[in-house]
């Protein structure tokens, strides 16, 4: 294991905590990934925990690897093909095979938004009904997006590939998921 | 044949009116963008918008307008065309049910038009290109290889596994400093950069597929920005700025290179390398694929710009050529946010589009 939760810092060291896309009553949990590996691996653990209605917000500067993480959690759940950047899209979905938690995945990306309340343009409320959303730049649909089940923020560690996530569950990730993210 | 023609499926709200009874770019009756008309221009153009109700706000008067450019009526028209998808639903809600709503008032056929078939048929209302085509789409929001063999008839060579070039030039000038979408002030800023100072990686040179990358170079321009961090002057950007748009430029060319390979292997007849998309306004963008044109002996067009980046005389265009065959969507089509552009040649060639 090449992640591991880094044991002496505060709960509430998560950055950019002040909105309301992070659960208020969560927890918080900081992990070291000392490279790209880890952080894919981290993707790989989220994968199989999301549950239909999930929002998973994903934070970090631009470059620090938040699509690269979305797409990791796509491709496990056994998406094939390309996975381009919804930057443009703002939206792009894919459909999952019969059988498992999920019918689809959603990956959205906000930056390009004018006014939190364009996440209106996404038609959510349908795309959530049986599928799972992750979302960059959360903080820009803010009001209009539903709570984050999760958020992700990915912050710069010690050398150009190493991160630290901060994760930030809601009460739902009590419910049996965050040893499954964590461990 | 005169067909109107309506885009909305992502920022820009668009209408246009094509004829066919003329010969290049006088077939172009209207052309109406709503971020490129001159009032706006004035105040530094209008900011795109992406919500429906903005396209809906802004519909019927670009309508009014480009009838009254044209100098015709509705009753002149032959068949109403907008674009179906892919997009965001709600854009293409409003452009499809106003489509819908004039082709049954004035009783004429309603076309439903791919977005990317759009932009692949472009060359054909500027330059008409001749079938096939390598097409390279090179935008914001796409970076693919098309073989164009027909209409209707699209074979997807490669596409980005991640960012688009388009994107990967915005998100560069922003880590640069220069600005939001930044393709142009970096493409100028290159200019001053000193060729060799920084090595960045070209993605994908050499791999045997078709396919592009572009996010692992962005993030090594982000490491280059944090080592060089609050020091870092208007050189070390122009320098950044020179390396990252070679290495996007050198990539783009081996995919392309390949990509004429293999179109020229299984299509011999091939007529040209045709870019469409906003990157191909970079200089350095074009002259490295008209230099790769030229050495594999065919011809290298890139319609104007104002053609290459979302408009509705493509949508018009587009419509046209499947009026000719004689498609004709039902007034039941659902607006398609998802519609890969090869999907359209599973469809057997004769038949009208329909619900798929």
């Amino acid at each position: 294991m090449t992640s591991a939760p880094l044991p002496d810092t505060a709960p509430a060291a998560g950055p950019a905590s002040d909105n309301s896309a992070p659960a208020s009553s969560g927890t918080v949990c900081r992990l070291a990934l000392d490279g790209e590996a880890a952080t894919l691996a981290l993707a790989r653990r989220l994968a199989p925990l999301l549950r239909p209605g999930d929002v998973i917000a994903l934070r970090g500067d631009l470059g620090a690897g938040k699509s690269t993480f979305a797409r990791a959690v796509i491709r496990a759940l056994g998406v094939e093909g390309a996975i381009p950047s919804p930057t443009f899209t703002l939206i792009q979905s894919y459909d999952l095979a019969p059988g498992g938690a999920l019918e689809a995945v959603h990956h959205a990306d906000l930056y390009r938004l004018a006014d939190p309340e364009e996440v209106i343009e996404l038609g959510l409320d349908d795309l959530l009904a049986g599928g799972a959303l992750l979302v960059e730049w959360p903080d820009r649909g803010v009001g209009f997006l539903p709570q984050a089940a999760l958020t992700v923020s990915l912050e710069t560690g010690s050398k150009d590939t190493a991160r630290v996530a901060v994760l930030e569950g809601d009460e739902q990730w009590y419910d049996g998921r965050w040893s499954g993210l964590t461990q | 044949m005169k067909i109107l023609g309506i885009e909305t499926s992502c920022d820009e709200t668009a209408v246009a009116v094509v004829d066919d009874m003329a010969e290049g770019a006088d077939r172009l009756k209207a052309n109406i963008v709503l971020s490129q008309i001159e009032d706006h221009r004035k105040f530094g153009g209008v900011v795109p918008e992406i919500a429906a109700r903005a396209h809906l706000r802004h519909l019927p008067g670009l309508l009014d307008d480009a009838l009254a450019e044209a100098g015709i009526t509705l009753d002149d028209i032959d068949a109403v065309a907008a674009t179906g998808g892919p997009g965001l639903i709600g854009g293409v809600m409003v452009g499809v049910t106003m489509a819908k709503g004039l082709a049954l008032a004035a009783d004429k056929p309603f076309i439903a038009v791919n977005h990317l078939e759009a932009h692949a048929l472009t060359a054909r209302l500027t330059d008409d290109a001749a079938f096939p085509y390598l097409l390279l789409l090179v935008s914001g929001g796409h970076c693919q290889l098309v073989l164009v063999e027909a209409l209707g008839r699209y074979t997807l060579y490669g596409t980005t596994h991640d960012d688009a070039v388009g994107e990967a030039f915005d998100k560069t000038a922003k880590l640069l400093g220069l600005g939001y979408p930044g393709g142009p002030a970096l493409e100028r800023m290159a200019e001053k950069g000193a060729p060799g100072r920084f090595a960045l990686p070209a993605p994908m040179v050499g791999r045997p597929d078709l396919d592009f990358s572009f996010s692992g170079l962005k993030t090594a321009v982000r490491t280059q920005v944090q080592k060089l961090g609050d020091a870092i002057t208007d050189q070390d950007r122009a320098d950044l700025a020179h390396a990252f748009q070679t290495a996007a430029v050198t990539s783009l060319a081996d995919r392309t290179k390949r990509a004429l390979d293999r179109a020229l292997r299984e299509a011999p007849d091939l007529t040209a390398l045709v870019v469409a998309g906003g990157v191909a306004a970079n200089k350095t963008v074009r002259d490295g694929l008209s230099a790769i044109a030229e050495k594999q002996g065919v011809a290298f067009l890139a319609p104007p710009m104002a053609l290459c980046t979302d408009n509705a005389a493509m949508v018009a265009w587009a419509g046209l050529e499947k009026a000719r065959r004689g498609d004709r969507d039902a007034l039941d089509f659902k607006p398609r946010p998802r519609w890969p552009l090869d999907s359209l040649t599973q469809r057997h060639p004769n038949k009208g589009q329909g619900e798929n």
